[in-house]
Order: C-alpha cells, then sequence, then structure tokens
C-alpha cells in the first residue's frame, strides 16, 4: 500500500490519462444527474411543496389534476374517513401571464394554483381574492412583490404579495392564490372547463395521528377516488418516471464506461508491473498487498477525478443563467456519483485481480518454466 | 548422483536432499532437476555453475522458496520447507532469505535508502530498527550519500550494491545471487563478486552465486557445477 502511495505521489503522470478520463466522465456522470433532478425539480415541484401526506383524484382521472374532479359530497366522505386528519383542495390553471412594459405576445407560462393547505414556505392564511405568492423562478421574468401579472385572454389580474421556493409544475413557473382567486380566473378564462359549488380538482390530505390510508380513504368514497402519497402522486406526473428511467440508464451505461477506463488502464498497468511484481512476490510480497495497492491507485485516482468533476458541476450550476438549463448539482447528486465511480473503481481493479495473482516470483529470477 | 559436501559442520544454511524437479510440457514430462543433494555451510560461499538450461536456476529458485520442489526435501536454516504452502513460501522468502537479480530489479520511483525498506514495509514494520539498518547497510555498501538517489540516478554498480543491501536487510540465513555480474563489466563485476564476498564473510552469512562465468568462481569456497538438472562433483 505504502508502495503504491509512494508511486502515486512520484509518478503521477504515470496516472494522468486515466485522470483526464476519468474527471471527464464524473463530469458527465454529473452533469446528467443534475439535469434529471433539474428536470424533475422543475416539473414536480407544486406536489413536492405540499405539506401533506397524500393526493386524492377522481378515479375516472387516472392521477391526473387536469382531469380530476372531485365535488363537495365526495370530500365529505374524505373528510370522514381520514377523520382528524387535514384536507383541503387544490385547483390548477395553466395560462399566459401578461406582464406590465412587455409585448402582448411575449407572455410568461405559469400554473396559477388554489389551495387550502398552504404549502411549505407559505403562513397558513390563504391570500386574499386577487392576491397570489409566486414561485422565485418567475423572478427571472422580473416578477417581484407588487407585480400585477394579467392572466389568460381576460387578462385577470392577480397581484404577487410573496415568493415561495421549488414549485414548479412542468417546468413552469407557479403562482399560489386562494381556491377563490383561482375559480375566479378559471371561470373569466376558461369557461368550459368551470366547476360546480364546493367541486375542485383534487384533495391534499395531512394525516392526522390516527391517519387512514390510501385505500381506506377510497373505499370510503366508494371507489369514487384514486388516493396517492405524495411520492407516488410525483410518479405518475406524465413523463417523470419516463424521465427518470431515461436518465438513470444513461448514468448506469456511463458508470460501465468508467468501469471499463479503470479495467482496462489499470489492467495495462499491472502488464507493465509484473516484473516489478515478481520481484516484490520473490522478495516476500503477497498478491493480496500488491492488489490492494492497485485498488488504492484506482480509488485515489478516482477519488481526484471525482472532486475535479464535482468542482466542474459547482461551477455549471453556478454559471448556467437561471432558467437557461434546467440543471441543479445537488449534494446528495454528487455524493451518489462519487459513490457510484468509487464502485466502478473497484470493480474495474477486479479484472487485474487475476493477473496479479498470476504473476510468478519465478520469472523475477528467470526461474519459470 | 554426485556431489561435493562443505567441510564438515553442524550448522548448515541449506540441506537439498534428493531434490527433483519436473515440467508437464503437453504430454511430455521435462526434468529441470534431477536428483539434486546440495549442503551450505552457514557461512559458505557456494558458486553454482553451468550452461544455459542446466537447472542452475532452478535449483536456486527451490532454496529460495520461489519454486516448489516436485520430490525430495529442502531444509533452509533448520526449516524444512518442502511442504510450505505458498503463503508459508511468501513469508519465508520475507524472512528468512534475500535474492539479487540478474538484472537488478530495484523499485524505480523509490530511492536507494527505501529500496531496501521495502522489506521492511512487507513484514512486520520495524519502524527505526528498520531504518537504522537501512542506514548502516548503505554505509557499509559505502552509498551513504546516495541514500536519497532514485535508482535512475545510480551507476550500474551502485544499483547492485543496492540490490545487495536489499537482500541483506532481513538478516537472512542464505542468500542468492542470479548471475550479479551479467550485466557489469568485467571490472566492475570483479568489484561486485569481491563486494559480496566481504558482505558474506563478515556476516556469516551462507550465499549461492549463480553463474556461468567461470571467472568469478575463485571468490567461492566452493564450485557446483550441474549439467542436465544434475549436480556433478
Amino acid at each position: 500500500m505504502n508502495l503504491a502511495w509512494k508511486e502515486l505521489r512520484r509518478r503521477p503522470g504515470r496516472f494522468a490519462v486515466a485522470g483526464v478520463i476519468l474527471t471527464l466522465i464524473a463530469i458527465l456522470l454529473m452533469f446528467l444527474g443534475g439535469l434529471l433532478d433539474g428536470l424533475l425539480g422543475n416539473s414536480t415541484g407544486a406536489y413536492r411543496v405540499q405539506e401533506a401526506d397524500r393526493f386524492v383524484f377522481s378515479a375516472s382521472s387516472k392521477d391526473s389534476l387536469v382531469r380530476s374532479r372531485i365535488d363537495a359530497d365526495t370530500r365529505s366522505a374524505v373528510q370522514d374517513a381520514v377523520g382528524d386528519g387535514v384536507v383541503g383542495g387544490i385547483g390548477s390553471v395553466q395560462l399566459g401571464g401578461r406582464l406590465e412594459g412587455r409585448d402582448v405576445r411575449d407572455l410568461v407560462a405559469v400554473v396559477l394554483f388554489g389551495y387550502e393547505v398552504a404549502p411549505k414556505g407559505l403562513p397558513s392564511e390563504v391570500p386574499g381574492p386577487g392576491e397570489v405568492y409566486a414561485d422565485v423562478a418567475l423572478r427571472s421574468e422580473g416578477v417581484d412583490e407588487g407585480t400585477e401579472i394579467q392572466l389568460g385572454p381576460d387578462r385577470t389580474p392577480v397581484t404577487v404579495i410573496g415568493f415561495l421556493e421549488d414549485s414548479q409544475y412542468n417546468g413552469q413557473g407557479t403562482l399560489w392564490g386562494s381556491l377563490d382567486t383561482w375559480q375566479t380566473v378559471l371561470e373569466a378564462n376558461r369557461p368550459g372547463e368551470t366547476l360546480g359549488e364546493g367541486t375542485v380538482q383534487a384533495l391534499v390530505v395531512r394525516d392526522g395521528p390516527t391517519q387512514a390510508t390510501s385505500a381506506a380513504i377510497d373505499a370510503a368514497t366508494g371507489g369514487a377516488t384514486s388516493t396517492l402519497t405524495i411520492t407516488e402522486a410525483i410518479e405518475a406526473l406524465p413523463g417523470v418516471s419516463q424521465q427518470r428511467a431515461t436518465f438513470n440508464q444513461i448514468i448506469g451505461v456511463t458508470v460501465v464506461i468508467a468501469i471499463v477506463v479503470v479495467a482496462l488502464f489499470f489492467a495495462l498497468l499491472t502488464v507493465e508491473r509484473t516484473g516489478l511484481y515478481g520481484v516484490l512476490k520473490a522478495v516476500g510480497a503477497s498478491s493480496r498487498s500488491l492488489f490492494a495497492g492497485v485498488v488504492l491507485q484506482a480509488v485515489v485516482v478516482t477519488l481526484v477525478a471525482a472532486a475535479l468533476g464535482a468542482a466542474g458541476a459547482l461551477v455549471l450550476d453556478a454559471v448556467i443563467p437561471a432558467g437557461a438549463i434546467p440543471f441543479v448539482a445537488q449534494p446528495s447528486r454528487l455524493i451518489s456519483s462519487v459513490v457510484y465511480l468509487l464502485v466502478a473503481a473497484v470493480i474495474g481493479c477486479a479484472f487485474s485481480l487475476r493477473r496479479v495473482l498470476k504473476v510468478d516470483p519465478a520469472a523475477a529470477i528467470g526461474g519459470s518454466q | 548422483m554426485t556431489t561435493t559436501l562443505p567441510p564438515v559442520s553442524t550448522d548448515l544454511a541449506l540441506q537439498m536432499q534428493s531434490v527433483r524437479k519436473t515440467y508437464q510440457v503437453g504430454d511430455d514430462e521435462v526434468v529441470a532437476l534431477d536428483d539434486a543433494t546440495l549442503r551450505v555451510a552457514s557461512d559458505e560461499i557456494v558458486a553454482l555453475v553451468g550452461p544455459s538450461g542446466s537447472g542452475k536456476t532452478t535449483l536456486c529458485s527451490i532454496a529460495g522458496g520461489i519454486l516448489s520442489a516436485t520430490s525430495g526435501s529442502v531444509v533452509v536454516a533448520g526449516n524444512d520447507i518442502s511442504s510450505y504452502s505458498a503463503k508459508q513460501l511468501t513469508e519465508f522468502r520475507r524472512e528468512s532469505v534475500g535474492f539479487v537479480f540478474q538484472s537488478v530489479n530495484l523499485v524505480p520511483f523509490l530511492t536507494a535508502r527505501e529500496n531496501l525498506l521495502v522489506v521492511d514495509e512487507l513484514g512486520p514494520r520495524t519502524g527505526a530498527k528498520g531504518k537504522a539498518r537501512a542506514d548502516q547497510l548503505l554505509e557499509e555498501l559505502g552509498l551513504s550519500d546516495r541514500a536519497n538517489n532514485l535508482p535512475g540516478q545510480l551507476s550500474g554498480g551502485q544499483k547492485q550494491r543496492v540490490a545487495i543491501g536489499r537482500a541483506l536487510m532481513n538478516e537472512p540465513s542464505l542468500v542468492l545471487f542470479d548471475e550479479p555480474t551479467s550485466a557489469l563489466d568485467s571490472k566492475l563485476g570483479d568489484q561486485v563478486v569481491h563486494l559480496i564476498r566481504e558482505e558474506m564473510k563478515s556476516r556469516g552469512t551462507a550465499a549461492i552465486i549463480v553463474t556461468h562465468d567461470d571467472r568469478i568462481t575463485h571468490y567461492a569456497d566452493r564450485t557446483v557445477h550441474i549439467v542436465d538438472g544434475r549436480i556433478e562433483a
């Protein structure tokens, strides 16, 4: 091990090629992961920001918020089922927003949510009529506190009274107002989608001490609802699971490439060192200690590459303008990428194990026959 | 079988008895060493001479625990290594024998001093004691001022002296030299063999010098000839 460490310190050039390739792979891995997190974050923020445990959709909606309709009777049944839990209505409408001073065709795509149970970061009291909180992503569009946004073809005005974070939905900025504000905007701009009195698109449920299961809630409504946990509801969002699967496959292939790079590089190094290993074995080195040295070198080279990759990802995160690319460098993603690379390094090294075991100390003194 | 026995000694560094080594090459059995019996006293220097392919390196490898004999017994410093496992042989090589190889084979990225300390690091480290021994050996070998030089900065003779120092680091009972002068010119070769003799005799350590160069055999106490795997008188 000491020998391997000294070689790393004194002959860093020997590991430069593998280091550069692994650094590029690390950057790619972290960039892909950051893109996935950014895309998913921008698509699912409105669900993740809920201070609730479950979403209740109508059974016929296929767990789509836009298609779902929950009437007052169903809501009452849900409330009975959850007992001391909190139930709140939620509705959404996607519209173009006009901002003062911008061209009439220069619309900002927004999703207005009406809510009763306050999302994370908002006061428990819902805003007054015509007042909304805005997602911080809309700041990049010039939205600030006091900004009036005219929504939809009716140009229904709403005024921003504050901000909340990480609540984007389908890649769009969100506005959060009362159910009344939402219904007013909906009736004015989408008269065909107007809902009856007391009807909302879905319910959010915050479990009480005696939490009801999703199945119990659906049973209480006679099968009129489809209740999902927040995590399940996020996965049910269109494209989320597909995006995750696609990116994870690309990340998986990248990790396999890292394994191949480490395997090939250290296999070549091991071939180069056959004579040296023979001598070391002859003077008493065990195969185990020699292989441990190979693993140490692979792990150190990979750690350096991963650190450079992480630094690159953080720099990218800092320099990419807000809203330009859905990229976010989350610590958890960076750490998991480092772990993947380290696992790849160890697996890659394993291909050299047989070669190290096969080195015959007799070769050192020419006695191998 | 013919062999030249050493002077009477109750303290043998090496005792090989009827050692046979064969290899299977396809369907054929190749005999590398045949019924070899050799005894080396604890402070004796033996020159092992023979043509290429005669089995001298095989004999040396078996004596040093690098190869295992097909049959026969091998006792080094009182330890019968004939039935040692690979792990036991590794430990044996680390603790009981020293090797000086034909092509020197120092670790290229370690200094002369560190090349000696490698032997200490491979086993249970002795720390300051090992470092002191390395410094002492380098001084004895006239390499104190080269202790921090890498092998690439040393001459051929200096490298060979470092290799000798490495072989002596574990205070072995037996040191095996595999054609130690083959890469050196005759003058330097003569100096190195002279140095080997001095070092071995001053320590009372046994040595086998594998060579096909009869000119250096006069430094040995005894010359053993080997032809076609058989030791001759």
